[in-house]
């Protein structure tokens, strides 16, 4: 009965923070849109697409909790699936730029005529088409996912070998993408965007829709992560990752499990680079960077792995923190950064969430025990009949 | 193309009668010198062939000078000298003798021309006279100018020489040249089988080279012999690349051994994942630096010496920055294998930050003592210093490493706290300190990675972040908690990274190497030499 009630709390939490983003999502930009710059409540427009950076590396650790917090797979390669997803926007919006690239192809993007291309690759084509391109965004991290997760889960790859080897995959896709001859860019990766469904990119209707979507989004896949959690398979999923072996025993295909989850995250995590690119206007190799991945940890280590709401919180203040440092004192980001990988595991392994769910847990555990005590019952409230 | 070969040999056909009449006439040195004066380019050719053919070593003087350029016409009575000096007036020699022969105004004498055809066949000429002279030193020079510019016209000469020649060395060569100027004479067939097997045997691609202009010019019914010896130095070639690329795999094998072996210890011994690894081996290359600059400024003379000395004092530096870290770090993570992994990336990126604070983000200058410059041939290998002491000191670091885990009480502690912590500890061993020094060990060997790596590598802050993907992902393939696994993950992966290179690319092969572990963890979570009974869980 007290689990019971503690999920129905730990519901309405994420309800508020559901109706939290949505607000954001229509306030952020009406603000910018609506009020006149001189207003005091007025957003510019680069701390909109700033912070509508910040919810796509929240989503981005989002979809880490849900592998990491609920199924105990530390991936160290989310930043992949994250940098596929962008890739995937990023070669539609290429092929939106049509005839005024530089060189002024109608059809090959301008690295391609730079590289001597004649005609497009087969994988590029459909993606003028914004449904293609939207589908290869959950479809391609999905199937990596897919994959990749087939073979390890299977074999009982786990623990920090899983994290390995998926820190080695990124590696590989780094170096691959790095490569000319991949035919996405190479070095320079995909950049001078110039619309998204026939509206320009830079104007200021477009980035307020596309920090609305990137809230709309989060919001969505939050509420998604919180059905799968709070579900009946989210009780296994929370089983898998405490007692792999005894949930086995007890006749669950733990892989399928897994494969499940990790396939679900990988997804999300492609809508949240897909939603990163227009804003930021360049995709490139650098993101499938390692380095890049394991910030997604710490983000979520931040925040509070297992919590849903804390990884959100912890990718935005992280990130502020990134934003402030390194401006003011560029040479003291990596120390801070790297202060905090350390700080929070060694002082904070719940994370801030965590830490608050917790003393919150504790506090109801010892009320309900002072009742007991007196004698009432703790989920009825009602006095003992004197 | 078979009109234009056959037009062409006609007329070299035609060429040869009238020279072979011109040069019966006049086969007296000096009279073949005074021809030069009045001959065109063609002409000038044959007459040094001729020249060359009389074995005169008295000649070489005149023909050195010819080449420079000192080999002038007198105007007025159309003869030829060898005159040197600056100024207006020329000391004259007779290009025959040698002898003196007064003295002449500039204004009297014609330079006589040379282009690059008949420097060429000067330089034939010289081959073939220098090959009699009595220094060993000149006639072996001489017979490797015959043998990389081959002419028919040097066969007599060669043969007269082989037949003096006592020296075996010097024969060799010989021998290699007339086998090679054999092929473009027109000595009987079954000679020229013999040359093309004693070609084959010098092997090499300037062996085919040769092999392949003669094919043009034998006779038909040499061709399959031809083509059997090309194919003969092809096969041996291929055999020499693969060793080539046997050795380079070794080579970066080595290195991946360094910077894997001390992972191996903290990884593989203790479960600890240390992702600050790398940053360690950086630490040692920046110890190298360190040293060499103190010794550059205090006593270059030990110049040669300072790589013996960095590698005490990056072992010291890194061991204690390992111990420090895990007494302030790590210490508290023991059984939280992923936490182990966040915090000690942080510490990564702070080493890293603070380094490139200290020293500079750009790179380091690291000299190569002499000792370890240069490289040698051996074969068909060209083998550098650098990389066989490396693989030596990676041999000699593997080999002490085994020998301490195995041979020392601090080893068998070690062994024993890894087997089973608890019954280690009521046997009275002090737990925390193995833990304490096995990770100051595993660092330290990572700082002697480091002045390693700092010979091959560039020395920048970023050093560490390239080896330890590749570290990790080799003792993952060789198997955790074993030290041969180790070695034999690092040289296989090497191997099989550079093979793959010529076919692929440098990135491709690194890119498909990476797949390949992957797929081999699928097959063998716990890699190669998988660790058995309890100490697996």
């Amino acid at each position: 009965m007290i689990t019971q009630f503690l999920l129905r709390g730990f519901d309405r939490k994420i309800v508020a923070v559901l109706f939290v983003l949505l607000a954001i999502g229509v306030l952020v930009p009406a603000s910018n849109l609506l009020l006149s710059p001189e207003n005091p409540l007025h957003v510019p427009t680069y701390a909109m697409s700033l912070f509508g950076k910040y919810l796509c590396y929240a989503l981005l650790a989002l979809a880490l909790d849900l592998v990491w917090g609920y199924c105990g797979i530390l991936s160290l390669g989310h930043g992949a699936f994250f940098a596929l997803g962008g890739y995937a926007m990023g070669m539609y919006l290429m092929r939106q730029i049509g005839s005024r690239g530089v060189y002024g192809d109608p059809v090959l993007p301008d690295f391609m005529v730079f590289l001597n291309w004649k005609e497009l690759p087969w994988f590029w084509h459909g993606f003028d088409m914004f449904w293609f391109a939207m589908l290869m965004v959950v479809v391609v991290p999905g199937l990596l996912a897919f994959v990749f997760g087939w073979f390890a889960f299977r074999s009982r790859v786990n623990g920090v070998y899983l994290s390995i080897i998926t820190q080695a995959m990124t590696y590989a896709l780094l170096l691959a993408f790095f490569r000319n001859d991949m035919g996405f860019g190479g070095n320079n990766g995909l950049t001078d965007f110039k619309d998204i469904l026939g509206f320009s990119i830079q104007a200021d209707g477009t980035r307020a829709a596309l920090f609305a979507a990137t809230a709309l989004f989060l919001a969505l896949c939050l509420a998604i992560a919180s059905g799968i959690v709070s579900s009946k398979f989210g009780k296994v999923l929370v089983g898998v990752r405490d007692a792999e072996s005894r949930v086995r025993f007890l006749g669950y295909r733990v892989e399928h499990i897994k494969l499940f989850t990790f396939v679900v995250s990988a997804m999300m995590a492609g809508i949240a680079g897909a939603l990163f690119v227009p804003q930021v206007g360049i995709i490139n190799p650098g993101e499938f960077g390692p380095g890049n991945s394991i910030e997604v940890v710490i983000w979520t280590a931040v925040g509070g792995r297992g919590t849903l709401i804390g990884p959100i919180i912890g990718a935005v203040l992280v990130n502020f923190g990134k934003s402030v440092f390194t401006g003011a004192f560029p040479e003291i980001w990596l120390f801070a950064l790297g202060g905090l990988f350390i700080a929070v595991t060694l002082f904070l392994p719940r994370g801030i969430v965590g830490t608050i769910q917790h003393r919150f847990k504790a506090r109801q555990a010892m009320k309900a025990a002072r009742d007991a005590e007196s004698g009432i019952d703790s989920d009825t409230k009602i006095q003992p009949a004197e | 193309m078979t009109t234009f070969r056959n037009a062409a040999a006609a007329f070299a056909f035609l060429l040869s009668l009238l020279f072979s009449g011109l040069a019966a006439a006049q086969s007296d040195p000096a009279a073949l010198f005074d021809q030069l004066g009045k001959a065109n380019f063609a002409e000038t050719e044959k007459i040094i062939a001729e020249l060359g053919k009389t074995g005169d070593v008295k000649l070489v003087p005149a023909f050195e000078a010819f080449s420079a350029g000192d080999l002038y016409l007198r105007k007025e009575d159309g003869k030829v000298f060898v005159a040197r000096g600056t100024g207006a007036t020329l000391q004259l020699f007779n290009p025959a003798t040698g002898e003196a022969t007064g003295e002449a105004a500039k204004g009297a004498l014609t330079k006589l021309k040379v282009n690059n055809t008949v420097r060429r066949a000067i330089n034939n000429a010289l081959g073939g006279l220098t090959l009699l002279s009595p220094d060993k030193a000149v006639r072996f020079a001489a017979a490797q100018a015959v043998l990389k510019s081959p002419s028919a016209d040097n066969l007599a000469l060669l043969e007269a020489a082989l037949e003096k020649e006592t020296d075996s060395g010097v024969r060799t060569i010989m021998e290699e040249a007339k086998a090679v100027s054999l092929l473009s004479s027109d000595r009987p067939v079954d000679q020229k089988k013999l040359a093309i097997e004693t070609i084959k045997k010098i092997g090499g691609r300037d062996a085919i080279g040769i092999l392949r202009s003669a094919e043009a010019s034998v006779d038909a019914s040499l061709k399959p012999d031809i083509d059997k010896a090309i194919a003969g130095i092809e096969d041996t070639l291929k055999l020499w690349d693969a060793a080539q690329n046997v050795w380079y795999g070794l080579s970066l094998g080595s290195v991946l051994l360094l910077a894997a072996i001390g992972l191996a210890i903290t990884f593989g011994v203790m479960g600890v994942i240390n992702m600050a690894h790398g940053e360690m081996v950086m630490i040692g290359a920046y110890s190298t630096f360190i040293v060499q600059e103190f010794i550059r400024q205090n006593a270059p003379e030990l110049f040669d010496w300072s790589l013996a000395i960095a590698l005490p004092v990056a072992f010291v530096v890194t061991g204690a920055v390992g111990l420090v870290l895990e007494r302030s770090v790590i210490r508290f993570l023991y059984g939280r294998p992923l936490e182990t992994l966040l915090a000690t990336w942080g510490v990564s990126l702070v080493l890293q930050q603070a380094v490139r604070s200290l020293f500079g983000p750009t790179n380091r200058e690291v000299g190569n003592p002499s000792w370890m410059s240069g490289s040698f041939q051996l074969g068909g290998l060209a083998i550098t210093w650098n990389r066989l002491w490396i693989i030596l000191f990676s041999i000699v670091v593997f080999l002490a490493l085994l020998a301490l885990l195995k041979r020392s009480a601090f080893g068998l502690q070690m062994r024993a706290v890894t087997q089973n912590r608890r019954m280690a500890s009521s046997m009275g061993i002090k737990t925390p300190w193995v833990d304490a020094f096995t990770f100051a060990l595993g660092s330290g060997i990572a700082g002697l990675a480091g002045v390693a790596l700092s010979q091959i590598d560039n020395v920048s802050p970023n050093l560490g972040q390239s080896y330890i993907i590749d570290s990790f992902m080799v003792v993952v393939f060789g198997g955790v908690g074993n030290l041969w696994g180790t070695l034999v993950g690092a040289l296989s992966l090497g191997i099989v990274n550079k093979f793959l290179e010529p076919y692929v690319g440098a990135v491709l092969g690194k890119i498909l190497v990476l797949v390949l572990i992957i797929l081999f963890i699928q097959k063998r979570p716990r890699g190669l030499f998988a660790l058995k009974g309890r100490a697996v869980e």
